[in-house]
């Protein structure tokens, strides 16, 4: 009965959280567009699966991905080796990137835009290899940002001097690099996080910098990400460079 | 109901193809590096498949009931003949009223729904003890989102060059870290990078993709993007912005309480 009442109310917060989404199309349906919603019911059942999913992801990173991220930054603090560690990292970040869907499509379409301004030959062959050369660099740059980020936790130093170096870093590279590349690698920045990785570097980060004496929690462990959302920015820059 | 069965398994087959580099690490690491049994294996287990046919469930439902009409809606929005139906005058940029209004309201209700967003709130919650509220965080985060996008919106529009915006954003960014309390900064900084994902990115480059191709001037492959660098660039304002407000608060209420 307990335990009914506990899913219920977990279902019921997954539905909050989904009703603004609900409230604006219903409103530009109604209100704005002036049309009737087609296949009602096929919506009904994808919205029950959506609040569903969300249910069990939120129970699943309390069970699963938060507890494993921890476990191992113990491990890793109380192992001693940083050697170990960064090559975890690099790991952690290059291998949840390179399978990243977002990020596949990302390259796709920025195959298509260097072909068509005549930056790479237009034939599918080599937009495919420019669009795995780039998904293998933005791999590469996450690996690198997530090495940067793990080594400041374990140093202690405040992030926003590294956060400095990295916006200078684009600006620097805004300037010299092609204008076509320019807006396919600020939103490189944002695609290369997934669900997945999130939870998990984030207890990561948070795991080391309370398991490391003289770190706090709130500001050392948080940081990750951003190095993760900076770097693709500058290497995808950098790879417009030079193919 | 059948299709959206068999879509179901395709997209946990997916989804098990995205998980499996990382378990692949993950243990691989934990074997033959760390070489320490992981506590309550069973229970991670099985967190490690909820998480998988939760984000299976999540994104089919996605594809099933919101995507379309969200998409269709981006595109019914930036239609010349939705925004101007009786003349062929030439349209400014204050014409796209609704467009900006969709791109706001859609950016923040994305966010809150959010999955990586609500993962990130949840573990700041646990460490500040409960002085970062999840729904403060979220809430605060999405108004960044909601801003930026319209924002982005806006320079798709006018057709100005965006680099000009994201450098300005970052002088803001840097200026108010110099004034923000220091426990929020890393928080505030990777809030901007979990904001766009699997909610939030296929609505809004359905907005860019549909505004660059029907704008007369602008280029769909050039100018489509840039509305994801927005949505994850302003979030970090607001979140610094959100603290400093809360800081100067509590001043004052000390403040108050001492005189």
């Amino acid at each position: 009965m307990e335990s009914l009442r506990a899913v219920l109310n977990s279902l019921f917060d997954s539905f909050r959280d989904l009703l603004p989404i609900i409230v604006v199309i219903g409103f530009f349906q109604f209100a704005v567009i002036q049309q009737p919603i087609p296949n009602f019911g096929e919506i009904a059942i994808g919205i029950l699966f959506v609040v569903i999913g969300l249910t069990l992801f939120v129970q699943g990173l309390n069970m699963g991905l938060f507890p494993i991220g921890e476990t191992m930054a113990y491990a890793f603090a109380s192992k001693g080796s940083i050697f170990w560690l960064l090559c975890f990292a690099f790991a952690l970040g290059f291998g949840t990137t390179i399978a990243e869907p977002a990020l596949i499509a990302v390259a796709e379409e920025a195959a298509l835009v260097a072909a068509t301004g005549g930056m790479i030959v237009d034939n599918p062959l080599s937009r495919e290899s420019y669009a795995e050369g780039l998904r293998y660099t933005v791999a590469v740059s996450v690996g690198i940002a997530i090495v940067i980020g793990v080594f400041r936790i374990v140093m202690g130093w405040p992030i926003q001097y590294l956060i400095i170096i990295g916006y200078t870093g684009v600006v620097i590279m805004t300037a010299i690099a092609p204008a076509e590349i320019i807006g396919i690698a600020y939103d490189s920045g944002g695609v290369t996080t997934s669900t997945i990785t999130v939870p998990l570097v984030t207890a990561l980060g948070v795991g080391l910098a309370s398991s490391i004496k003289g770190r706090n929690p709130m500001v050392d462990g948080f940081g990750l990400i951003a190095f993760a959302s900076l770097t693709p920015m500058i290497f995808v820059m950098g790879y417009g460079m030079l193919v | 109901m059948m299709e959206i069965l068999t879509n179901l398994l395709y997209t946990i087959m997916d989804t098990v193809w995205d998980v499996l580099p990382i378990a692949a690490i993950i243990f691989g690491f934990q074997i033959f590096i760390l070489r320490k049994p992981i506590p309550n294996l069973k229970n991670i287990l099985v967190g490690f498949l909820l998480v998988l046919l939760g984000l299976a469930f999540f994104l089919e439902g996605l594809e099933a009931a919101l995507f379309p009409l969200g998409k269709l809606m981006a595109s019914q929005l930036t239609n010349p003949e939705f925004i101007a139906p009786d003349s062929h005058q030439i349209l400014e940029w204050w014409d796209y009223y609704w467009v900006y209004l969709f791109a706001f309201s859609i950016g923040f209700a994305t966010t809150i729904a959010e999955p990586s967003l609500l993962a990130v709130a949840i573990k700041a919650n646990q460490v500040s003890a409960g002085a970062i509220g999840t729904w403060g965080l979220r809430i605060a985060v999405a108004i960044g989102v909601a801003i930026g996008i319209a924002l982005g919106v806006y320079r798709i529009i006018t057709g100005t060059p965006l680099y000009w915006y994201i450098i300005t954003g970052y002088i803001v960014v840097l200026t108010q870290t110099m004034f923000a309390p220091r426990m929020i900064i890393a928080l505030a900084y990777d809030s901007g990078g979990v904001t766009t994902s699997t909610v939030t990115v296929p609505l809004v480059a359905a907005l860019g993709l549909g505004l660059a191709s029907t704008v007369p001037g602008r280029n769909p492959l050039l100018d489509g993007f840039g509305l994801i660098a927005f949505a994850s660039l302003f979030p970090i304002m607001s979140v610094l912005g959100y603290a400093q407000l809360s800081a100067w608060r509590n001043r004052r209420i000390q403040k108050l309480s001492t005189q």
